[in-house]
């Protein structure tokens, strides 16, 4: 079966929850992946999401984190400060899942204002929301994301959401709880901090993505890992049960409701 | 006990120009035709706090009721920007609009510590991110017992809160489930609190894991059947995802986005639903 770059993505970031117990999950590209994970690589999977629902089981991808679907497929469904202070500064949250908007070498996350320059107000993205939290105190952190030179750069315009700060001893100086960020999935391939120094570096190609496109699509000199794979193209069960689920979410959110 | 008032006159009564103003719901049961009427009496210089200011205070801020804004996600859920809040943060347009920026666990913290009439909350948060340096709600403090340094958000106290909730009886006795929120937090951090509801019920059913605000600690209800349109009740109603989409689109454009409000929200026709 042929496949596209963001199935790859999606498939890949699946992959990389096999073994945690639980998950929050931030909306859009890392809900998708989480709920394909839930149907191939870890059908125990816990999906946490910051509405406050915990277990969730959604048959159609949510387009919130409140969609009437969560609460109705949950184990249980508790309010806000308590999913933050009890659940996820609590410790309970193994592998947090976030998206980015810009992302720097130490996998620091941008999602509040981007400077356009001299003249032009700074860009107002939507803002923090649980990711700072999510990034401080889950276990580990993935982060889904696709490759472009807008996204991966130099320099944060701001940032909101810490991944390793300037470097390696900087979770610790700055009191954050989790490990970190543990990979990064693109469109293109994977990226995982340096053990040495938690730079970002490129461990992964996804078949047919030559190195040169990742250079080109990173704002960073971006170096390889000494050890360095081909990911494994999406099987076509990854593929069949990834385009039920979008198909079905597809038609879910067309239904007009008013 | 509160009392059982219209939508109009509920508005009228408890909301007021400058005022500090918290139109609650996590997602899930957001007072969007309170929003309406908020609009429809033309109040002015509000602060508008909000976790996830969502379509309702895209539509506020846009028809320039508010002077800042309060928040942590700032979003069209899955869908992408607000655009009339980005106008108004970027360009001032219909009116200036500062921010205050926190995260998720900020914000409510900072309803927990008003609930709680205190004057801060504490967390392990903030710490080496850029939000603390721009907001003067977010400060570093020691921990007493540990020597840990802990970040403290000053806490939230609306004027009024505003809430959608499933059901009230005739005493003012207020209750709702599903994505609980910070309910509960907001309205009891507020001075005031107006609740619309699906229906008025002679006898609220005991429902393990409900809310229920007894009537002595809520101002006025008022019945507004699909008062959270495009969010949702519950059992009432289903988050309607395809406006949430729709909305992109109205909201780009500041002469599609007047056109739009000026018949669905300032039309006397749509007004004291």
């Amino acid at each position: 079966m042929s496949w596209t770059t963001d199935e790859m993505m999606t498939v890949a970031a699946a992959r990389s929850l096999a073994g945690a117990t639980t998950c929050f999950v931030g909306i859009g590209l890392p809900s998708t992946a989480a709920n394909l994970a839930r149907r191939t690589s870890n059908p125990g999977l816990v999906l946490i999401y910051e509405s406050g629902t915990i277990g969730a089981k959604p048959e159609v991808l949510p387009l919130s984190i409140g969609d009437g679907e969560l609460v109705e497929t949950a184990d249980t469904v508790v309010a806000v400060p308590e999913i933050f202070n009890y659940w996820l500064q609590g410790g309970r949250c193994d592998v947090g899942f976030l998206g980015a908007a810009q992302l720097d070498r130490f996998a620091n996350i941008n999602t509040t204002t981007i400077d356009r320059g001299e003249g032009r107000p700074p860009l107002r993205l939507p803002g923090a929301g649980g990711a700072p939290e999510i990034a401080a105190h889950a276990g580990t952190v993935l982060i889904v994301v696709r490759h472009s030179p807008r996204v991966f750069v130099e320099r944060l315009s701001f940032v909101t959401s810490v991944g390793f700060g300037s470097g390696p001893d900087d979770r610790k100086r700055l009191d954050q709880p989790g490990s970190g960020p543990r990979r990064v999935i693109t469109d293109l391939g994977v990226l995982e901090p340096d053990p040495e120094t938690c730079e970002l570096t490129l461990t992964a190609l996804h078949p047919g993505v030559e190195v040169e496109q990742a250079r080109q699509a990173t704002g960073w000199p971006l170096r390889i890992a000494d050890e360095f794979a081909t990911t494994e193209a999406p099987t076509d069960d990854e593929l069949a049960v990834l385009r039920d689920l979008q198909a079905r979410t597809k038609e879910a959110h067309r239904a007009r409701t008013a | 006990m509160a009392e059982l008032t219209t939508l109009r006159e509920g508005i009228a009564d408890l909301v007021r120009d400058g005022d500090t103003v918290a139109l609650e719901g996590f997602t899930h049961l957001i007072p969007t035709l309170a929003g309406h009427e908020i609009i429809r009496q033309r109040r002015r210089d509000l602060t508008l706090v909000r976790m996830t200011p969502d379509i309702v205070y895209d539509q506020m801020i846009g028809m320039g009721v508010a002077r800042q804004l309060v928040f942590s996600w700032g979003g069209n859920p899955g869908v992408g920007s607000l655009h009339r809040m980005r106008d108004a943060v970027e360009n001032g347009w219909p009116v200036p609009l500062e921010v205050d920026e926190h995260s998720h666990a900020g914000m409510a913290n900072r309803y927990v510590a008003g609930a709680s009439r205190l004057p801060f909350a504490v967390l392990r948060g903030y710490r080496g991110n850029d939000l603390a340096a721009q907001s003067d709600t977010i400060a570093t403090i020691t921990c007493p017992f540990t020597g840990d340094e802990l970040s403290a958000v000053r806490a939230i106290n609306p004027d009024v809160t505003v809430l959608h909730a499933q059901q009230a009886d005739r005493d003012g006795n207020v209750q709702l489930w599903g994505i609980l929120g910070v309910q509960k937090e907001a309205a009891l951090a507020a001075s005031r609190v107006l609740v619309t509801v699906e229906e008025i019920v002679d006898r609220l059913e005991p429902r393990p894991g409900a809310i229920r605000l007894p009537g002595w600690v809520v101002t006025a209800v008022a019945p507004v059947p699909g008062g959270a349109h495009p969010s949702y009740a519950l059992d009432y109603s289903t988050r309607d995802n395809a406006f949430y989409q729709e909305w992109d689109a109205i909201s780009r454009d500041r002469e599609a986005f007047t056109a739009w409000m000026t018949e669905h929200v300032l039309d006397p026709a749509g007004a004291g639903r």
